[in-house]
């Protein structure tokens, strides 16, 4: 049975993670390669860098993370941040990543789906979408979710699925940063929606928002940060804990 | 030891070069006949989309050098679709080394499967140290049909075959190298036949 995915996030910036880490006893806990090594060992099923600072002069210092994680990393991970053309993609992927993913610069050019799927196939294509609901309505929100647009979060899904997107990140901002739960019920409406994995993000404080996401969220993975940095979730108890609940976890 | 990874263009080499090399063998990345065939193993990877890759693979005339090799050979994903006899993704004819065809999973279920889930019935020394239901890591929006040849099965959808083996050919469909030390273990298995 295809399992739900548990997915730690890492903020990169100059080639080190950003947030503290304080997990594990981690000599250099700044050092994505090695707490990348470490998350794949305490059970997550995948990984997500997220290059916070994306400039130009930071891309190189990426693709050498990029390359020296792939090199020492036997799960798969997903880049971020920047990622605006097909030779951006074709170079992190040749440095090793298994999938990219793009947010602003979908929005603002959505023919970049169809180019990357067409080009590398939808597997490796995962759409970051950050909507807030304002009003009741769920609007697509840009630059970290400080820009708000018009585009309505069920339609750009929609679309994004339609021009070849493989997977869905989909960011709440108005759970994000709260620890107070998933955005569960605009998740469910997602995944019955589209028929492409979602992941779910934004929220997770505790095991029981891990296990509503799965459950009402329908989501097909979780993506979280501070409280996999912090050690205040390990991700074996996590699991254990999802598996007695009958989610379906890779232990 | 040589090792041979085949060379047409296809996908994320990389990481599979990166796994042999954590196992301490060095693989080539080639697409020359004569470097193939003297290869102890190889491997034949794929990501994308079956049509084009089956093109790519015609034109490097690899195609015709694969279905003939005697040593072991190890198909990678779309690598292992394309040596199937047939792929509805793209409504292209396969290498037909394997004796099945591979189809698209339905929109009952999420496409791809993407994820990580258990691999059973398992009968390979490919697999030897391998428990039954081990996770392996898959992303594949079409799946060969379980058949004779299946020495793994899964299940999404219905129950289909997630690993094939003919005579020196073996092909798997999940990922090996993002398969955490399972799935090293598999490539190391490769490397012992």
């Amino acid at each position: 049975m295809l399992t739900k995915r548990i997915v730690p996030c890492l903020d990169i910036k100059n080639g080190r993670t950003v947030k503290g880490v304080n997990f594990v006893d981690l000599r250099d806990a700044g050092d994505p390669v090695v707490l990348a090594k470490q998350y794949a060992d305490l059970g997550a099923d995948e990984l997500v860098f997220l290059d916070i600072a994306a400039t130009l002069e930071n891309r190189r210092t990426m693709h050498d993370m990029v390359l020296k994680v792939a090199e020492q990393v036997n799960i798969p991970f997903t880049v971020g941040g920047g990622i605006s053309s097909v030779e951006d993609v074709d170079d992190l992927l040749h440095c090793g990543a298994d999938k990219v993913s793009i947010n602003s610069s979908a929005v603002k050019r959505p023919e970049l789906i169809n180019e990357l799927s067409d080009k590398f196939g939808s597997q490796c294509v995962v759409v970051a979408i950050d909507a807030k609901e304002v009003d009741g309505e769920w609007l697509v929100h840009l630059a970290g979710g400080t820009i708000p647009t018009e585009i309505k979060l069920f339609e750009w899904a929609k679309e994004v699925e339609q021009r070849g997107a493989g997977e869905i990140l989909f960011t709440s901002m108005n759970h994000d940063g709260t620890k107070a739960g998933f955005a569960n019920k605009a998740l469910a409406k997602l995944s019955d929606l589209v028929n492409i994995p979602i992941i779910a993000s934004g929220g997770a404080g505790n095991i029981q928002h891990f296990a509503d996401t799965f459950k009402e969220g329908k989501a097909d993975a979780a993506l979280a940060a501070s409280v996999f940095h912090f050690g205040e979730i390990p991700i074996l108890e996590l699991k254990e804990a999802l598996k007695n609940k009958g989610i379906p976890v890779r232990i | 030891m040589k090792l041979s990874i085949v060379n047409y263009g296809a996908g994320n080499i990389k990481s599979i070069q990166f796994a042999f090399k954590r196992l301490g063998v060095d693989a080539v990345l080639t697409d020359n006949p004569e470097e193939i065939m003297a290869s102890d193993k190889v491997i034949f990877p794929g990501v994308g989309e079956a049509g084009s890759a089956m093109k790519m693979l015609k034109e490097s005339g690899l195609d015709q050098l694969i279905p003939t090799l005697k040593q072991p050979v190890l198909g990678i994903c779309l690598g292992m679709q394309l040596m199937c006899k047939y792929t509805e993704e793209g409504n292209t004819k396969g290498l037909g080394i394997f004796d099945v065809n591979v189809k698209r999973f339905s929109n009952k279920v999420k496409v791809p499967q993407m994820g990580w889930n258990t691999i059973s019935n398992l009968k390979s020394d490919l697999f030897k140290g391998i428990k039954d239901n081990e996770y392996m890591y898959l992303v594949h929006s079409y799946y060969a049909e379980n058949c004779v040849e299946s020495i793994a099965t899964s299940d999404y959808e219905l129950e289909y075959a997630s690993a094939l083996e003919n005579d020196n050919f073996y092909g798997v469909q999940f990922h090996p190298e993002k398969s955490g030390s399972k799935g090293s273990k598999i490539l190391q298995n490769f490397l012992d036949l």
